[in-house]
């Protein structure tokens, strides 16, 4: 059950978005993130909506895929929705009950419902184009400068990309606790929300102690190959900005400025 | 006493997985009696660890049956928990799953979760880590300061405490050193023999099975290729030998003699039995 | 000179409490002395507990002796300031092949140890390769680790430590949470490795059947070494074996039974090939 989270998971290719700079790719969320936020008509929501399916179209990431890593966020979706469309005043379209439907309500879920869904698939496009390690090189070069305040950036960016490696080995493994205990009758489903809780202490435990024991064989077996922080490290595949991704820049400005006058003029 | 497979098949999808979306069993038929203990065999990806899974309602059928003692368990009035406590599934590496403080406390968590009172919990749990050869004297002790095979074995004993009629092993000594591997199969044999609990086992062994199995099933690509005896499977050398699989190291042996000219009957897949089948060829040359 | 040098080398676990007094020590090596030759493919076998996990840590310099001294590629083992060079010497691949692989791409697992190094871009990208070919997974290079069999695991964790360009590997239970057939992958890449590029292997393992194809098979017990010969002597010390919690090969076995029952066969079989071969040659007499 545990298996379906696909989200972050570098998904393989050989794209023009795989190939971009991973700053690039970076830079290009974090814009496209702010102009989510900064789009408050349809037209705008429209614009991010085309913009985001043509770089799912160039990355060639499976659409199917890319839902698969919402399923994560489903309940979360959910709510917020509901939320939007129950609690907003404005003009009466139906009522029962406590409830009334406004027709600024309606706006306002479906507003919030794409803006989450594109800023989930946007985000983890990211993810899905680009190899941990790149990402892990794009956060440690293009944020090298906030070493200058004492932000360990290389240590950061390491983490992440050994979080990113290690998770569907412990989901997996989470996995399989569940199955070992629960043919130990261990009972996970029924119950109320303590006594359910209670029961998660025999899948917990192990998870941990497993988790313990796999870092600390890794950090030997990175010590092993001579890791010792990122003072004097070199790279394989350094990175280099190519013509492609000046262009994705110049695009992306475009898009920005797009945005903004789609929001602010109409 | 036994479980009957019946055109059991299996299909899921899997996007984590090694070779893709999806993992299947194709039409498995087997019986399993209580009396024999029965070891699944083949090569990894073979689905061994998927079929047992389905032994004690861990992962459900799409097509097929599992009768236990004639009962289909996926009936509406077969009851989950009771099934769970007479299948015992042990996973590999099992002693990572335990969480408690001390042995004991640990091994009770099954028992506790069959709804019994404190003082059988704790009765069947001091039988089972008796059962598994550990003394009163360790039961405070903590899962971490035992040795990976007395791991392995306290692990074990969490799931005898739940009193099953089958203990299922997947690949029980995967990782153990050679005290370890035997003492372990000694304590399985015991179990079998002297409590009568019924015994299958999972693993890649051919040479723990010979000793060991009255019966084998070689699964190759979630198929059963061969349900037989030991001598019998072992007969096959080389159509094992094809599914990246091998014959115990006697069998080996008794293939090359023949080769070799030496009039050997068959069967001879342990050395106990080979030495005697050897000795015999060179005395009947004496006379 | 030899390439790993022991001298009453010894290695205590240790614990302490909160006011840094010793509460429990535990030898789990004592006084070893040892020499290992360059080039030579050396299997170091015991149960569980005999040390032989310890030894294999002490020579990567992931513990320190307590007392005595290992010499590794002739560098002091002890000597903090020389750590990496050590380090480069002796590559090491571990037990479980999940936890010793870091990047989530085969090749740029590979690159690790050399990024770490600083070696040039265009270096790391031939050495990646070339280690890669070496242990056949070129093929993968490009794939996610999580894809890969437990015997790929391993020869890409061999790939990562070829990378490094030791003169030494160390196998430390490289075999023990593989198939038979991930096994066997392990193995004759161990073989290639010291056939093809003259390298130093120590394989650390409990089965006899991979220690019987060493150069060189060294038993350890309780901390100390035991036994230290060619398979063949090592092997047939039968009753020596046993007694270090350890089991002969089971063609040993056999012919000692044999020998028993009354057939005069030689000593120093250790395999079914070599046992066949005897027994024919009785038959024929």
């Amino acid at each position: 059950m545990f298996r379906d989270i696909t989200l972050g998971q570098y998904y393989p290719g050989q794209s023009i978005i795989h190939r971009l700079d991973p700053r690039t790719k970076l830079l290009w969320t974090l814009v496209y993130i702010v102009s989510l936020f900064v789009a408050d008509n349809k037209y705008a929501y429209g614009a991010s909506v085309l913009a985001l399916a043509a770089v799912i179209i160039l990355s060639s990431v499976p659409f199917t895929h890319m839902l698969k890593g919402l399923k994560a966020v489903l309940v979360i979706l959910i709510i917020s929705v509901l939320f939007n469309l129950f609690l907003t005043d404005g003009r009466v379209l139906v009522s029962f009950w406590i409830f009334k439907i406004t027709l600024e309500g309606i706006r306002r879920a479906v507003f919030m419902a794409v803006r989450l869904v594109c800023l989930i698939l946007g985000a983890s496009l990211m993810t899905y184009t680009t190899t941990p390690n790149q990402l892990t090189d794009g956060i440690e070069r293009g944020l090298g400068f906030l070493k200058l305040i004492r932000v360990p950036v290389h240590e950061i960016a390491m983490m992440m990309s050994i979080a990113l490696r290690f998770i569907p080995i412990l989901t997996e493994e989470l996995d399989k606790i569940i199955k070992a205990q629960t043919a130990r009758g261990a009972d996970l489903e029924s119950g109320n929300f303590i006594k359910r809780a209670k029961a998660m202490t025999p899948i917990l435990i192990p998870l941990f102690v497993s988790a313990f024991r796999r870092a600390g064989d890794l950090a030997q077996a990175m010590e092993a190959r001579c890791y010792h922080g990122g003072r004097g490290r070199t790279r394989m595949n350094p990175l280099s900005m190519a013509g492609r991704d000046y262009a994705a820049i110049i695009i992306m400005f475009a898009y920005l400025g797009g945005i903004i006058v789609l929001s602010v003029l109409l | 006493m036994s479980i009957e497979i019946k055109n059991l098949s299996y299909t899921y999808n899997n996007p984590g997985s090694e070779n893709g979306s999806r993992f299947v069993l194709k039409n498995i038929s087997a019986t399993i009696k209580k009396d024999e203990i029965t070891a699944i065999i083949g090569p990894t990806g073979s689905g061994k660890s998927t079929l047992v899974q389905h032994l004690n309602l861990l992962l459900h059928a799409s097509e097929g049956d599992i009768l236990y003692d004639g009962r289909s368990i996926y009936g509406d009035d077969f009851d989950r928990k009771t099934l769970r406590a007479s299948v015992g599934l042990v996973f590999q590496y099992p002693e990572y799953q335990l969480f408690e403080n001390d042995i004991f406390t640990d091994v009770c968590f099954g028992p506790k979760n069959l709804g019994l009172e404190k003082d059988e919990v704790e009765s069947r749990a001091k039988k089972a880590l008796l059962a598994v050869g550990f003394s009163d004297s360790d039961f405070s002790r903590s899962p971490f300061e035992l040795s990976g095979g007395q791991r392995r074995r306290a692990a074990i004993a969490g799931v005898l405490a739940m009193q099953p009629e089958y203990l299922v092993l997947d690949e029980p000594a995967a990782g153990l050193d050679p005290k370890g591997r035997r003492e372990l199969f000694q304590m399985l044999r015991r179990l079998h023999d002297e409590n009568g609990v019924g015994i299958v086992l999972v693993s890649h062994s051919m040479d723990d099975v010979a000793d060991f199995a009255g019966k084998i099933l070689v699964l190759n690509d979630g198929r059963v290729i061969f349900d037989d005896t030991p001598e019998r499977i072992f007969s096959h050398g080389e159509e094992l030998r094809t599914v990246g699989l091998d014959v115990p190291q006697a069998a080996r042996l008794a293939e090359i003699l023949r080769e070799y000219g030496f009039d050997l009957p068959q069967g001879l897949i342990t050395m106990d039995r080979l030495r005697t089948a050897i000795t015999d060829c060179f005395n009947r040359g004496d006379k | 000179m030899p390439i790993i040098k022991a001298e009453n080398l010894s290695y205590d676990y240790v614990r302490r409490d909160e006011n840094d007094n010793i509460v429990d020590s535990i030898h789990a090596l004592s006084d070893i002395n040892l020499e290992i030759e360059e080039g030579q493919f050396v299997a170091v076998i015991g149960h569980n507990g005999s040390g032989k996990s310890t030894f294999a840590k002490l020579l990567n310099a992931l513990l320190i002796p307590t007392s005595g001294k290992l010499f590794v590629g002739g560098i002091d083992t002890a000597d903090e300031s020389r750590l990496w060079d050590i380090r480069r010497t002796a590559g090491m691949v571990f037990q479980n092949p999940d936890n010793q692989i870091i990047a989530s791409v085969v090749e740029e697992d590979v690159a690790f140890g050399p990024e770490n190094m600083g070696v040039p871009t265009e270096e790391i990208r031939r050495r990646v390769d070339a280690a890669l070919k070496t242990v056949g997974m070129t093929k993968f290079a490009k794939s996610s680790p999580n894809r890969l069999s437990g015997g790929q695991k391993q020869r890409v964790a061999i790939a990562g430590a070829l990378a490094i360009m030791p003169k030494c590997m160390i196998f430390d239970e490289s075999t023990a949470m593989l198939d038979p057939i991930g096994r066997a992958e392990v193995m004759s890449v161990a073989k290639k490795l010291n056939k093809e590029q003259r390298l130093t292997i120590i394989f650390i393992t409990h089965y006899m059947e991979e220690a019987a194809q060493a150069d060189r098979v060294i038993v350890m017990n309780k901390g100390k070494i035991v036994m230290d010969g060619i398979p063949r002597e090592v092997f047939t010390e039968t009753e020596k074996l046993t007694a270090c919690g350890l089991e002969p090969p089971q063609m040993t076995m056999l012919a000692k039974d044999l020998r028993d029952a009354g057939l005069a066969l030689p000593h120093g079989i250790i395999s079914a090939e070599e046992l066949a071969d005897a027994l024919r040659v009785l038959k024929g007499q």
